[in-house]
């Protein structure tokens, strides 16, 4: 078992004849991620990469049982692109697009969860992978085997190193989702941290925050409560200085939200250990793990 | 993209909100000038992107134009805060008969856009919320209808906030509307003022743009100013990647904001001392990392620095070429400690041989030896 992908998931590309689009579906097939669709408007009737282009999701929807979309739309269009594919009833959409403005993602965030059956992954996000079945990221597919340890970050480089080091350490990975750095993201710590919960390959769950917000503190507060697995927690920018984003939009120390403190007492208090370094996150989920 | 007061009441104004008359002078004949046109008592404030303008002499008061033009005199030239004040706002003063705060923030927490409203005025509204939670009121807008009229009388009731209901009411909708219509992350008006005559005024403003929602904006993006931000940081973001400037002295380059962040934690943990955050971005070249290493050793701060890559879209080999065009053209003046990982490690490694970068096999060890270095370089 996995979490929210596995061999099975249809995927449709929205955005598949761009660069980057184009790049990253063409390394999602190689790591046996079934392709099945790409939309771009205007270029529907194409084929590419072997599968249909359509200019709708809609279109795409009605000829696939689509089990998820990646959109990889400039920012402009990118909240239009996640609302299309939630409309035409995908269960999953992640969002990989980096740089779309606040209010489009207020917006498209409030109408998703209206819809009720839609889960958004990112935006700005490297996506998700369970290894070896389905990668549906930009992540790099080489560094991660699959294991029992559930992976949740905010981050894209660190999950990568953090996947590498849990892999090397003969743990693995089950699924590993990356939920984006931007301050308003389809999903938290929190949302996901129950499936991991109920999935009977994960053994551990590392959540890999940052400074800036409070899901680390919400995502503590679930764990205490309902959590029956162990987590490790690291949280990155413990150095960074007041008031200064680092990088993510999101990463920023604004007043007394955000602080590296509040999540290390969050943490603490729901019995989290806090890795201070990647190699660290290794060592205590073994010691977890027994 | 922070703004001046002055340009936050002039997009405001736009929405219909009422702001003082007022007008920007950069030399005191000028303020005094536009006091003189006036006639009238006037304020002069400090346009610095920096708050506690008050605290620091950045406002005052003048009855005459020959008493503007001498406030105006001491008050231009001012450091606030490590800013140069250039320029005065000399506007109309307001007969002030209540001072009143109102505000719109983004909320992570309920993912929308708040409204924060208190009858507590003209002071620093985070000292509010932080001794004094009860004194704001907070309401998260529904993004698919905005904020109603009916909707900010209530909560102009609910927060004992006095006056002409019909107008003040407007005027939260008016505030509502701009904050969508210019992509803002903050607007907020503090004080707005009830003047002696009923009046409902803007007389303070801050409004913080969406970097992100600039490109949409292109009247907005041109008020961004390069001696407000750090001259490296200017140059960096014309490069095309995230640079903030630091106060320590081991530059940092990585790719991802994660790393980066991680990277500048192992140096801090070593007892050093970031001088820059720098994110190469995903699957960087060559050239963008030269122009990184080019950023970074402009800074006098910098004794050393510390490369920490992890090749996944970005090839490590790519990076090992840009270290050596940028050693090879001498643009490389410091002591680099080098760590790559993952895509094309090997490859990168065979280009760094025999160059003079010091590998380290972890960021760890690699984050201690730069430390060592430029402490010990320091001694």
């Amino acid at each position: 078992m996995s979490i929210l992908v596995d061999k099975n998931t249809q995927v449709l590309v929205q955005g598949i004849t761009g660069r980057e689009g184009a790049f990253h579906a063409e390394a999602m097939i190689k790591a046996g991620t079934q392709v099945v669709a790409g939309v771009t408007p205007g270029r529907g009737g194409q084929t590419t990469l072997g599968v249909p282009v359509y200019d709708t999701v809609k279109e795409a929807a009605a000829k696939h049982p689509l089990g998820a979309s990646i959109i990889f739309v400039p920012a402009p269009g990118a909240a239009d692109a996640a609302l299309e594919a939630a409309h035409a009833g995908i269960p999953l959409v992640v969002l990989i697009t980096e740089g779309i403005p606040t209010m489009d993602m207020v917006k498209a965030v409030a109408e998703i969860k209206a819809l009720g059956n839609v889960r958004l992954i990112g935006g700005n996000c490297p996506g998700l992978i369970t290894p070896g079945e389905c990668k549906l990221g930009i992540m790099p597919a080489s560094v991660f085997k699959r294991g029992k340890v559930g992976l949740i970050s905010r981050s894209g480089t660190v999950t990568y190193e953090t996947a590498k080091a849990l892999s090397d350490a003969g743990l693995g990975i089950s699924t590993c989702i990356g939920i984006g750095g931007d301050p308003i993201i389809g999903s938290t710590f929190k949302d996901l941290l129950p499936m991991f919960n109920n999935d009977l390959e994960t053994a551990a769950v590392v959540v890999c925050g940052e400074i800036g917000g409070s899901d680390e503190e919400d995502a503590a507060a679930y764990v205490k409560t309902h959590m029956k697995k162990p987590v490790v927690g690291f949280i990155g920018g413990r150095s960074a200085p007041k008031g200064k984003k680092m990088g993510h939009a999101g990463a920023i120390i604004s007043g007394n939200v955000g602080t590296p403190e509040s999540k290390l007492a969050a943490f603490a208090e729901a019995g989290v250990p806090v890795a201070d370094t990647i190699d660290e996150i290794v060592e205590l989920v073994r010691a977890k793990l027994g | 993209m922070n703004l001046h007061e002055y340009q936050a009441k002039e997009l405001l104004a736009r929405y219909g909100i009422p702001v003082p008359p007022g007008k920007v002078a950069y030399t005191a004949d000028e303020a005094k000038a536009i006091a003189s046109e006036y006639g009238d008592t006037v304020v002069i404030k400090a346009q610095v992107h920096t708050g506690g303008r008050g605290k620091a002499g950045g406002v005052k008061l003048a009855k005459t134009p020959e008493e503007a033009r001498e406030k105006a005199s001491q008050i231009l030239g001012l450091n606030i805060k490590g800013f140069i004040t250039k320029k005065v706002l000399v506007g109309k003063a307001v007969d002030i008969a209540k001072e009143y705060y109102a505000g719109l923030i983004l909320d992570r927490v309920t993912q929308r856009v708040v409204l924060m409203l208190s009858k507590e005025g003209g002071i620093d509204i985070e000292e509010v919320a932080a001794t004094r939670p009860e004194a704001i009121i907070k309401y998260p807008v529904n993004p698919a209808t905005g904020l109603r009229a009916f909707e900010a009388r209530e909560l102009l009731k609910q927060a004992g906030m006095e006056g002409n209901l019909g107008k003040l009411a407007a005027m939260l909708v008016q505030l509502y509307q701009a904050y969508v219509g210019i992509d803002a992350s903050t607007a907020e008006i503090n004080p707005l003022v009830i003047t002696a005559q009923g009046e409902v005024v803007a007389a303070d403003a801050k409004i913080v743009l969406d970097d992100n929602a600039l490109y949409r904006h292109p009247d907005l993006s041109r008020l961004r100013e390069a001696e407000a931000e750090h001259p490296l940081e200017v140059e960096a973001s014309n490069y095309g990647f995230a640079y903030v400037k630091l106060e320590g002295s081991v530059g940092i380059i990585g790719n991802g904001a994660g790393l980066v962040m991680y990277t500048l934690d192992l140096v801090n943990r070593s007892g050093g001392k970031p001088a820059n955050f720098l994110d190469i971005g995903g699957g960087a070249k060559a050239d963008i990392v030269y122009n990184a290493i080019k950023v970074v050793c402009k800074d006098p701060d910098v004794k050393g620095i510390f490369i920490n890559i992890f090749g996944g879209i970005t090839r490590a080999d790519e990076v090992a070429k840009g270290v050596i065009q940028a050693m090879e053209d001498g643009i490389l003046t410091k002591p680099v400690a080098m760590r790559v990982a993952g895509t094309a490690e090997e490859e990168a490694k065979k280009l760094l041989e025999g160059k003079l970068v010091y590998m380290y096999p972890n960021s760890i060890d690699a984050a201690k030896a730069i430390v060592d270095m430029v402490n010990g370089g320091a001694k």
